[in-house]
């Protein structure tokens, strides 16, 4: 429950002895939550003259702003992308189990279907506010199928398609309603595009480019339209070259409109991009970096053949890899940056006074300890239990 | 060198001779009750050793406080039994003789002084033994200078040491129409380098509101807020480069009382580093309480440390009681502690700095040993 009436008569609770992300820094300061919100302790004290109710001692942790997963296909043996009958229970199982890994928001991901599982699948993943029972759902990232076929990585090939003359209508047909709807992949070098992606744009979705053989010129008319995103950058798209950057050179193109800031996702495994090339963009557009896990359904679960869409996928060992960046861009690029994405940084993926309170309490190794959704303590660490 | 902590309930050690114990006259009353009304009651006249701090000066103070009920109740200031008298219960608590007593305390540098008005504050505190009914009221100033005396203080704090529960706090000043959550307000200085460290109730922290809709009724009811304190038992200050006493700009009434004050060139000037250098940004008028004000406090320590307002000391201490130099109204006040560091000694005769080091020895019995609450106080 957050805000509303009442609030202002809720328990206040005063976290201490941590260090806080604020201002793209961590400052030694105490974090105050009343009624599922940041709250302002300046104002508590000199207005209403209240103190806490509760203080909670961090044990010097870092609290950051929950983490935001914009681009996740499932895990823990639940694929998004399966046309089930309960797809609900699937998500709301992953929603549980990220809370671990310190996520208190996502978009759960769905690949390159045929229409009869979007019409399935879509209508029973609404967005939902995070709780004790998991992560929030912010709205669907619909990944394909209007995508290019070069570049479908893992997407099957069958289910592509392209935009035909009534391009928007299209679309619609493919996906069904597009209420729960958040993030949209395609490739910009389709015909038809720049139509889809102003309409798309217009309704408040997110368009991201990505699967796509497009050359920067493209990318940056399809930015002109209303495209803000790039998925998985460097991954599908045309290697940068020196005379033509394609989609990647979108991080330092400057033919793009004033005050637009370009967000590319990167998944910083160490698999999928070098370091060295996710060193590069992070050097050339700090602001613009999303980390997202891309997960597959075999998150969470062990070696073997797991299912990832209409897909079977080997897993073979897992890779962790931290970027080379400061703390405090990293805590960034996994919260504030994808809540500016989605324009929801007033409320989301920060930590300033009147945003929702989701936060994670780290140890210096960026290990999460406790997760925390509306202020409400929603996982504990085995060690932190005792 | 680290100092004893004692509990505050065992004796001082017995005076030396040329001690600057004094006992003091105030017997407080219940929460809210005016005193400190002075009645010519027969003074009993003790002659003191010449007083060791070498301002010499002999003032007869007394006190009535209205007590109600409390019959032969030894005042806890000092250690005379008051007499009933008439079946009001009248309390009189005669006092004696109080030696009145400027010390000029010079420490090494900045953090030094610091501590030592950290200590002397923290001392001052737990000996008054401050309760519910019984809050210890402490004037607070603003700016640089008081930035290690507050870091200090909080550290006792943290440390257990020392409780802000009741005490209650007037600041000096605050500017006008600076909103209050602006990072430069004097609330917004509060609330970061002391309020949100230490355990003070709220509604016990007085600051003057620069945006209030009648600035004057403003300035009245902060007034009637000390006074329905009890008055203020240690008001604690600084100087600026001109010579005010909180924003008391020179040629400033030295009886004036909570007003509204316009601010002078110097003091924009002195200012103008807090909003980026642009003087167009530093607000030009606030609220300030008056050197009437001040002087009406128990007991004055004024903190000037930096080469920088070492002209305005001199001005302050060596130079006769003048307007234009508005900390020197303090010489009139019969307990004033000017706690500086040595740069602010540069533009004093040799021979007071001289003096005045050489009295460190007694100074240093106030703050040594420092006292703690955690003795069950």
């Amino acid at each position: 429950m957050r805000g509303g009436q009442g609030a202002a008569e809720a328990r206040v609770l005063q976290f201490t002895n941590c260090r806080i992300l604020r201002g793209g820094k961590l400052l030694r300061e105490d974090l105050w939550v009343r009624g599922g919100r940041i709250l302002d302790p300046e104002k508590l004290f000199f207005e209403e003259r209240r103190v806490a109710d509760e203080r909670r001692d961090c044990g010097g942790c870092i609290l950051a702003p929950g983490f935001i997963d914009v681009q996740i296909n499932g895990g823990f043996g639940v694929d998004f992308s399966q046309a089930t009958e309960d797809v609900g229970s699937g998500v709301a199982l992953v929603a549980r189990r990220i809370l671990s890994h310190g996520v208190t928001s996502f978009c759960p991901t769905l690949v390159t279907s045929p229409p009869e599982v979007y019409h399935k699948v879509v209508p029973q993943i609404p967005v939902k506010s995070g709780g004790p029972h998991g992560a929030g759902v912010l709205g669907l990232h619909l990944e394909g199928p209007f995508i290019s076929r070069e570049k479908r990585g893992a997407h099957p090939e069958a289910h592509l398609r392209s935009f035909e003359a009534n391009a928007f209508q299209d679309l619609l047909a493919t996906y069904g309603p597009l209420d729960n709807v958040r993030i949209v992949t395609l490739a910009p070098e389709l015909g038809h595009s720049h139509e889809v992606i102003r309409e798309l744009t217009t309704r408040g979705i997110c368009v991201s480019l990505g699967h796509s053989v497009a050359d920067l010129r493209a990318a940056e008319d399809a930015v002109w339209s209303g495209a803000t995103f790039i998925t998985h950058l460097f991954n599908a798209m045309l290697p940068f070259h020196h005379r033509d950057p394609g989609i990647v050179g979108l991080l330092t193109s400057d033919r793009l409109p004033a005050g637009r800031c370009i967000f590319y996702g990167m998944i910083a495994d160490g698999t999928h991009t070098n370091p060295a090339a996710l060193r590069i963009a992070h050097r050339a557009h700090p602001q613009g970096l999303v980390l997202v896990t891309d997960a597959i359904p075999a998150l969470g679960l062990g070696n073997g053949r797991h299912t990832l869409g209409q897909q079977e996928v080997e897993v073979d060992g897992l890779t962790a890899y931290v970027a080379g960046c400061s703390v405090e861009s990293a805590l960034e690029a996994a919260s504030l940056h994808p809540a500016q994405l989605l324009g929801l940084e007033k409320s989301k993926g920060t930590l300033d006074f009147g945003a929702d309170a989701d936060f994670v309490v780290l140890d210096d190794s960026l290990h999460v300890q406790a997760t925390y959704i509306s202020g409400e303590l929603v996982w504990q660490a085995e060690a932190a239990r005792q | 060198m680290p100092w004893k902590l004692r509990s505050s309930k065992q004796e001082a050690r017995p005076a030396a001779p040329h001690s600057d114990h004094f006992p003091e006259s105030q017997l407080r009353g219940p929460k809210g009750s005016a005193h400190a009304q002075r009645l010519p009651a027969a003074p009993r006249f003790l002659p003191a050793p010449l007083s060791a701090s070498g301002s010499v000066g002999f003032a007869l103070h007394w006190s009535a406080g209205v007590a109600r009920g409390w019959l032969g109740v030894a005042c806890s200031r000092c250690s005379s039994v008051g007499r009933a008298i008439g079946s009001a219960g009248l309390n009189f608590c005669f006092w004696k003789l109080c030696v009145a007593i400027m010390r000029l305390v010079i420490l090494d540098n900045y953090d030094l002084a610091s501590e030592w008005a950290a200590k002397y504050i923290c001392n001052r505190i737990i000996q008054f033994k401050p309760g519910q009914d019984r809050y210890f009221t402490l004037g607070l100033p603003t700016g640089s200078t008081p930035l290690g005396c507050y870091k200090k203080l909080i550290e006792y704090h943290k440390n257990g040491h020392l409780s802000f529960k009741y005490v209650k706090t007037f600041n000096m000043d605050e500017y006008v129409g600076l909103p209050r959550n602006h990072p430069e307000s004097y609330h917004s200085y509060m609330w970061n380098n002391f309020f949100k460290h230490i355990d003070i109730d709220p509604n016990n922290a007085h600051i003057l509101d620069g945006n209030a809709a009648d600035l004057q009724a403003e300035c009245d009811a902060f007034e009637k807020k000390i006074k329905e304190a009890g008055g203020i038992d240690l008001f604690v200050g600084g100087i600026g480069p001109d010579g005010h006493i909180a924003f008391n700009e020179p040629g400033s009434s030295l009886v004036s009382r909570t007003r509204l004050k316009t601010l002078a060139m110097d003091t924009i000037l002195a200012n103008a580093k807090y909003f980026d250098g642009d003087l167009s940004k530093v607000p030009t008028m606030a609220l300030t309480v008056g050197v009437g004000t001040v002087m009406d406090a128990r007991e004055v320590m004024i903190l000037i440390t930096g080469a920088h307002k070492a002209f305005a000391l001199y001005k302050a201490i060596e130079e006769g009681v003048n307007h234009m130099w508005t900390v020197s109204a303090f010489q009139q006040h019969p307990r004033t502690i000017f706690v500086c560091d040595e740069d602010a000694t540069l533009e004093l005769r040799v021979k007071t700095v001289k003096y005045f080091k050489g009295l460190m020895h007694v100074h240093n019995k106030l703050v040594d040993p420092l006292f703690s609450m955690k003795d069950g106080n």
